[in-house]
């Protein structure tokens, strides 16, 4: 008897729709958030996770209408990431429902938003959302780094060192992405989710490169994350997440059945 | 028309909570969330959660007067204390230095990290991390109408660094396992409380909210 380890799937949504990019450029539209939500509640999801990538900063209310339809019927945790730049923002998401915003971007440029946020509303409300990738060459020791921009632009910064500060600025928890991993269906870079969450003391989501069930099993057992994420193999009913339970189940992973 | 009354003390989004409580209460009954403490005295049933620090809830609590209409609520009517507003109703908490709450009961609330350093539990090896957020188990250590159609061990949605520690533990209505065993839900005549959020824990936390909007209060 103890915690059990979290499936969260993720919903991109852009203007008011769930949309899954496939390699960044063919955006499938995968329906309406609400539709979707309650399919993975339904499903036995422990959380989900939205994330906007509207692209005008004008249609910010939209994803606020979003969650807040979504949790007038979902009543299982709710996160929002995507934009967050600004204690406002987080308010904003709080207020219409969301348990937890993600931060990314804004925390590398502001660290002490970070503080201020966890500050206002308490640590358990803050995720911070990093999204790494390898920069050790071949026979060097691992290391990686954080990139913003979805993976475009380098910040110069040490991802586990970034975690460990993040946690240490009032995180609640950390959502480690790899972008080397991201889209690719091949699994999580174990190494990387590893590396953070035994160098971090707060809960730790993998992400980022989940092609099949075994790589979500694969998350918690070698990666040693206390939840696993993702959006695609979930969208298309590739598989439900009641398949992915079973699935860790099966690996001995205790899970909320 | 019957009134159940969520206490609004500035601590947390009482959204969740009080869309939960509308799902499922019946066509007579209203909800309302509310900082008056003339609705307090004026509810069926009372619903008070809360998240965030101890000093700033017992702190918000003061400012607004109301101490003693919460805790009149907690010795005459179906009371339901969640996360923060199970807490604060123990004599001390540890939190922040120390605070006094509002001790309806006699005990203190403590930091997960002490707990597993006193008991000499390898967090880091152990893998625990605080704060305790996600599905725990919660084994019902007495049968209550609050537990009606849960079945035993079910999983709630947690997320907190503190727990309480209860003087006398014939109080408990639950227990969790975190490292520690600790009292994950408290039963006392009209009041039930639980650390964990009922109104973020799908089915089971649904029906723990329905079984309360039915509640006369009552223990038989």
């Amino acid at each position: 008897m103890s915690l059990a380890k979290r499936i969260i799937p993720c919903l991109d949504v852009r203007d008011g729709r769930v949309v899954k990019g496939v390699k960044f450029v063919d955006i499938r539209d995968a329906g309406d958030p609400v539709e979707v939500a309650r399919r993975y509640d339904q499903e036995g999801a422990d959380e989900i996770t939205f994330l906007d990538i509207t692209a005008s900063s004008d249609d910010r209310e939209t994803i606020v209408h979003v969650v807040e339809r979504v949790a007038n019927e979902v009543f299982i945790p709710l996160t929002v990431g995507g934009g967050i730049r600004s204690v406002a923002d987080v308010q904003r998401m709080l207020n219409a429902g969301a348990d937890k915003v993600a931060i990314n971007t804004a925390a590398v440029f502001n660290p002490e938003f970070v503080k201020e946020a966890s500050d206002r509303v308490g640590s358990q409300c803050i995720v911070v959302a990093i999204d790494a990738k390898k920069v050790s060459a071949e026979g060097e020791p691992d290391r990686w780094e954080i990139f913003t921009h979805g993976g475009r632009k380098e910040t110069g910064l040490d991802a586990v060192e970034w975690a460990k500060k993040m946690a240490d600025y009032g995180a609640g928890e950390i959502l480690v992405t790899s972008m080397d991993r991201d889209g690719t269906k091949i699994g999580f870079d174990l190494e990387l989710t590893s590396a953070i969450a035994e160098a971090v003391p707060v809960p730790v989501i993998a992400s980022g490169g989940v092609g099949n069930l075994d790589h979500l099993a694969d998350g918690i057992l070698k990666g040693k994350a206390d939840a696993v994420l993702a959006a695609s193999i979930f969208h298309f009913a590739e598989h439900t997440v009641g398949e992915a339970k079973q699935k860790m189940a099966e690996h001995g992973i205790e899970v909320r059945l | 028309m019957s009134l159940i009354a969520v206490v609004d003390y500035g601590m947390g989004n009482l959204r969740s909570v009080s869309k939960a409580l509308e799902h499922v209460a019946s066509s007579d009954q209203k909800v309302i969330v509310t900082s008056d403490p003339a609705d307090i005295a004026a509810a069926d049933h009372v619903v008070f959660p809360g998240q965030g620090a101890a000093r700033d809830c017992m702190l918000e609590l003061k400012q607004r007067g109301l101490i003693e209409p919460v805790l009149k609520a907690a010795r005459e009517k179906p009371f339901f204390g969640i996360c923060m507003g199970m807490q604060v109703l123990l004599s001390h908490s540890k939190e922040n230095n120390g605070v006094d709450c509002m001790g309806l009961y006699k005990g203190e609330v403590r930091f997960f990290g002490t707990a597993f350093a006193e008991n000499k539990i390898d967090q880091k090896s152990e893998l625990l991390k605080i704060p305790h957020m996600g599905w725990n188990q919660v084994h019902q250590t007495q049968s209550h109408p609050m537990w009606d159609g849960v079945e035993q061990d079910r999983r709630f949605y947690f997320v907190h660094s503190y727990y309480v520690a209860p003087e006398d533990k014939s109080i408990a209505a639950g227990v969790t396992d975190f490292g520690i065993n600790f009292v994950s839900a408290i039963a006392r005549d009209n009041v039930f409380a639980t650390q964990f959020h009922p109104e973020k824990s799908a089915a089971d936390g649904l029906q723990l909210l329905e079984n309360f909007t039915r509640w006369n209060g009552k223990i038989n």
